[in-house]
């Protein structure tokens, strides 16, 4: 390898260090605060001087986390499920069909994400209300289709639309359905969008806040940014930071985990080949 | 150029495929497989969408909904209403240039992530789960991270850029005036970096090879194949990123609420919707503020739209 | 066959999710076990038959919640009745919206509410008259609470625990630098600004003299009024409606304030709560807080490096012909709603958790300061907690603020007492001119004074 390439690779490498040191420091720092307890906390020390567990402890022994963390799975998974399920097939039709409304269609989809969510906060509380929903896990992923919706529908009807449409006149060819395209022929290409897609809105899901705390009552509903905002220190003014960070820690954790498992699918060169001479 | 460019779909219709004409049901399914989102949308958008708006022309409080009455423009032109207030002028501002700043460094800083995470390196799949981190924690934990990072007295922060020599004395990152926007911005740019990374990421993924290798074969400078190629090609895909992420920015919330109260010089129009919804128990003015929030990022897209001169439709 | 997978997977999901469903619905309990398993109740066994459940709201700070728990289960015991404890999220303001968000919806999902000390006046019209069904009781509690809790006639809520501004000091330092504790604001100033530089010049460079809550939040409204009140410059509002902020005595107490920023505390002060305050004071760095006495427990705790060089005392006053010492009244009631099913039941429960027998209860076992006069002279009460006797006159002499008067108007002119009082703190506006914008505003407000 020459000098210049050498030069190159790292300073590529020193971007990664560099990229991974901002995102990952006040996570780092989180963990810290999580071994820390009392007094401690207000100190600023990068590293911990003393390493207790007794945070963790508290956290699952003091608050229901363990049933919110098992609500905040189901309700994520179907929040997804269900998300990409409705998205990829009206991404279908407004990618790949022609229609009469699809432009108004889609920017009626996106004036859906345009208003903000403490608006729509009581007329969602009605609805669930009304619905029969409320205090079940069922009224939060319904309430959560608000905003995963839209964002679904246009990023994946953005990528179907650059999919070759060789590749479905081929199919036509062979005698498919409509439906046998779109799970046959396009959803194996669209791999990268759909792990995309679905990161984030189980991201989303897992994180949400506002719906989840006025929409649940008690606590075997409950999900874990509810769970993480009951955590309460000695009195109404305390906050118990260290078992605030040992929970944010513990919530993040399978975050990146599925992250680590998914991204392999967020590979490149899907497209190439895929349309035979 | 334009983002609408993906509400065209490509080619002329498959209807006239090769001589061959398809089935009736051809010409229906495109409702069949809409069907789902619509239905879902319409139970779950429809109602709160359209009570909001609805709510916006009475004067409805809380303590009394009953007693609403109907009050046309008045929240919106009227002697107190949003039009004549300051304050909610002031929160336009601030969200319209919170917005500004955060959008276009995280595409800057996204788009140069995502280049990094492209190229195939050992450890990539760790790094790429590293890099989600900031978007993975719930924004009321790490907006209250941050609070405490950047205080004065015994934050991290201060601590870190003491020690460094970059600063003499501990800075009030969320008391200075000066460093309030500043802080905000920084922030959110920490946070939300992953989320445009990774749908940039994508969309170089789904890119074909083929173009990459024509432009090495030619021995075209990788910069000039980052301008001339690769950015053309995934500008549907950015524009998507960038308007969702818009969207976020001026509805932004959390982040504010929990870093600075509703202090009137970083106050988010949607912390001015929420104080009159909920801490003043005005719905009427707060529905009111949130339909206006609304039709500011409608206009906005629209003038998004005409000025890039662009057809809706296909091309 | 994808497609296949998915559907599958979805179902079990949403299946599994099915199975969560919660029932929330009040209804009469059999007797047959202990139903409610939040309530840890201890009378399980057989209740008799029309015993009744009763939702209780009383917020999720741990030693709240064990606490209410046991009170709870005390009066299962005593009554035949079932308790049903919901958790709900610990900052205020959340509880606010929720509490807002169920009475608005007329839900009797919860019969009875914590509610906090601003509030009464704000959701009154949600609650029922608790003078129905106290035969007098209310006479034994501290006469400002209850006086703030009487909306229009009503009682709308009775008082639990109370909570007021003290003033917490360094005991090491004011007697290395041969100073006493300071009985007006000037004194303080003075004091703490002499150890502070004293402090920082002995290498203590971190060191500031006084901490409070500077934020534009209810604390700061808090702040405030304590300074404002303890000038003779009247409580913003009096009970009458008429606005009474803008006097040279409030002007004098808000210069003064303004001048300690930067000077003795810390330009951050602006953006800091409580808990930023006490981080600073327990790490040793500031010689003066103001807080509420929660506070204290943890300053004296194993591991805290003031332990045994805290004291408390009454905040200081101001200067003039009215000044006097004046703590902001805190604390929190309990409250039946109007849609409850069962509100003889709910009543009865509220007068049992506020009753001398539970307050003095806790007092003694979780150190909550009760509201009932007596309960300050008990010996076993004080035995616990050694705080309540240097205390007791500031919670007797607390100050509310005016939420009685502005009723559901409080939140609109808390907020813009306290940003004016923030801009005068940041230097934006000068004391008078805030004041006298911020009367017409109130003026605007309550079209003149009437409420």
């Amino acid at each position: 390898m020459t000098a210049r390439a050498a030069i190159k690779k790292s300073l590529f490498y020193l971007l990664v260090a560099a990229i991974v040191l901002y995102a990952v420091f006040p996570f780092y720092y989180a963990i810290i605060s999580s071994l820390k307890s009392g007094t401690e906390l207000f100190r600023p020390d990068l590293f911990p001087m003393s390493w207790s567990f007794d945070n963790y402890v508290g956290v699952f022994r003091d608050n229901p986390f363990a049933t919110n963390i098992g609500n905040s799975v189901i309700v994520a998974f179907a929040t997804v499920a269900l998300s990409l399920f409705v998205g990829l097939t009206a991404a279908y039709a407004l990618a790949r069909m022609r229609f009469r409304g699809r432009s108004f269609l889609l920017m009626a989809v996106l004036g859906v994400s345009m208003f903000p969510q403490v608006a729509v906060l009581s007329g969602m509380f009605q609805l669930i209300r009304a619905l029969g929903f409320y205090n079940h896990l069922y009224g939060l992923v319904l309430s959560y289709m608000i905003f995963t919706l839209p964002f679904t529908v246009w990023v994946l009807t953005t990528f179907m639309r650059d999919l070759p449409k060789e590749l479905e006149e081929a199919a036509i060819l062979d005698g498919a359905s409509r439906w046998t395209i779109l799970t046959r022929v396009f959803m194996p290409l669209m791999w990268p969008a759909l792990v995309t897609t679905g990161l984030l809105a189980f991201i989303a899901a897992w994180n949400e806040f506002l719906f989840a705390l006025t929409f649940t009552l008690t606590n075997n509903v409950r999900t874990v940014p509810v769970g993480i905002a009951l955590m309460s220190g000695a009195s109404a003014h305390e906050l118990p930071w260290g078992n605030i960070m040992a929970a944010s820690v513990i919530v993040t954790l399978p975050l990146v985990g599925l992250v680590l498992i998914f991204q392999r699918r967020i590979v490149s060169g899907l497209t190439a080949g895929a349309v035979k001479g | 150029m334009s983002f609408l460019r993906v509400l065209a779909i490509p080619g002329q219709a498959l209807e006239r495929l090769a001589g061959r004409v398809l089935p009736a049901s051809w010409r229906r399914s495109p409702w069949l497989f809409l069907a789902p989102m619509l239905i879902v949308l319409a139970v779950v958008a429809a109602w709160p969408l359209i009570r909001t708006i609805w709510l916006g022309f009475t004067d409805a409080n809380l303590l009394q909904m009953d007693k609403a009455k109907w009050v046309g423009l008045d929240n919106y032109t009227g002697k107190g209403g949003l039009l004549h207030q300051k304050e909610w002028w002031l929160s336009v501002k601030n969200t319209l240039w919170f917005t500004l700043l955060t959008v276009s460094i995280e595409t800057v800083l996204g788009m140069i992530v995502a280049l990094v995470l492209h190229r195939t390196f050992p450890g990539r799949g760790i790094v790429r789960a590293a890099v989600l981190i900031p978007w993975a924690i719930p924004t009321v934990v790490s907006a209250k991270m941050w609070s405490w990072m950047l205080n004065d007295q015994f934050g991290v922060i201060n601590h870190i850029l003491l020690g460094l020599g970059i600063i003499d004395a501990p800075k009030a990152w969320t008391a200075d005036p000066a460093l309030l926007m500043p802080s905000l911005v920084m922030v959110d740019v920490w946070k939300t970096t992953p989320f445009m990374s990774l749908l940039i990421l994508a969309a170089l993924q789904m890119l074909p090879k083929e173009c990459y290798e024509a432009a090495q074969l030619d021995g075209v400078h990788p910069v000039k194949v980052f301008f001339r190629v690769t950015l053309p090609l995934i500008r549907p895909a950015l524009m998507v990123a960038i308007i969702f992420r818009a969207l976020d920015a001026i509805r932004i919330f959390d982040l504010i609420q929990v870093l600075n109260g509703t202090r009137p010089q970083t106050m988010s129009m949607s912390i001015f919707a929420r104080q009159q919804l909920i801490d003043f128990q005005e719905v009427g003015y707060g529905s009111a503020a949130s339909t206006l929030l609304f039709f500011i990022v409608a206009l906005l897209t629209v003038v998004y739209v005409v000025a890039g001169r662009v057809k809706l439709g296909e091309r | 066959m994808k497609a296949c997978v998915a559907a599958v997977l979805w179902s079990t999901v949403l299946f599994a999710a099915g199975c969560k469903k919660d029932k929330t619905e009040v209804k009469p309990d059999p007797g047959k076990g202990s139903g409610s398993a939040a309530a840890g109740s201890a009378g399980g066994g057989n209740a008799p038959a029309g015993a009744v459940e009763v939702a209780l709201a009383c917020g999720s700070v741990s030693t709240e919640l064990e606490n209410c728990k046991i009170g709870a289960a005390a009066w299962e015991k005593k009554t035949g009745n079932k308790v049903k404890v919901i958790t709900g999220p610990t900052a205020s303001d959340a509880q606010l919206g929720l509490a807002q968000q169920q009475l608005a919806a007329g839900s009797t999902d919860i019969d009875v509410f914590n509610v906090d000390i601003v509030w009464p006046g704000i959701l009154g019209t949600f609650f029922i008259d608790l003078k129905e069904h106290s035969k007098g009781a209310e006479k034994e509690h501290f006469e400002a609470i209850i006086a703030n809790n009487t909306i229009d006639g009503k009682l709308v809520a009775m008082p639990w625990f109370t909570d007021a501004g003290i003033l917490y000091y360094r005991k090491d330092l004011l007697e290395k630098y041969k100073e006493k504790v300071p009985t007006t604001w000037q004194e303080l100033t003075d004091t703490a600004k002499k150890i502070q530089d004293g402090e920082r010049k002995a290498g203590n460079k971190d060191i500031w003299g006084y901490v409070f809550q500077g934020k534009a939040y209810e604390g700061l409204t808090c702040n405030a009024l304590e300074w404002i009140a303890s000038f003779g410059g009247g409580t913003i509002i009096d009970p009458d409606g008429k606005i009474t902020i803008d006097n040279p005595d409030a002007t004098a107490a808000l210069e003064l304030a303004a001048s300690w920023i930067g000077t003795i505390a810390p330009q951050g002060v602006l953006n800091y709560e409580e808990e930023e305050a006490r981080g600073i004071f327990q790490g040793g760095n500031a010689v003066f807080m103001r807080n509420w006495p929660y506070a204290y427990k943890s300053a004296q705790d194993e591991k805290s490096p003031i332990k045994d060089k805290v004291g408390v005392a009454v905040l200081p006053k101001g200067a003039g012909a009215n000044a006097r010492s004046a703590s902001a009244l805190g604390g929190w009631n309990l409250a039946v709603s109007k849609f409850s099913k069962h509100p003889k039941e709910a009543a009865d429960l509220v007068l049992y958790l506020t009753g001398p027998e539970e307050q003095k209860r806790r007092a003694t076992a979780g150190g909550f300061q009760p509201t009932i006069v007596s309960l300050y002279q008990d010996k076993d009460v004080l035995a616990a907690n050694p705080l309540f006797a240097s205390l007791a006159e500031s919670f007797k002499s607390a100050v509310p603020r005016p939420t009685t008067i502005t009723k559901g108007k409080y939140n609109q002119a808390s907020t813009a007492f306290w940003s004016a009082v923030h801009a005068v703190l940041s230097k934006e506006a000068k004391a008078k001119d805030s004041l006298a914008d911020l009367k017409t505003k109130l003026e605007g407000l309550s079209r003149g004074g009437k409420w």
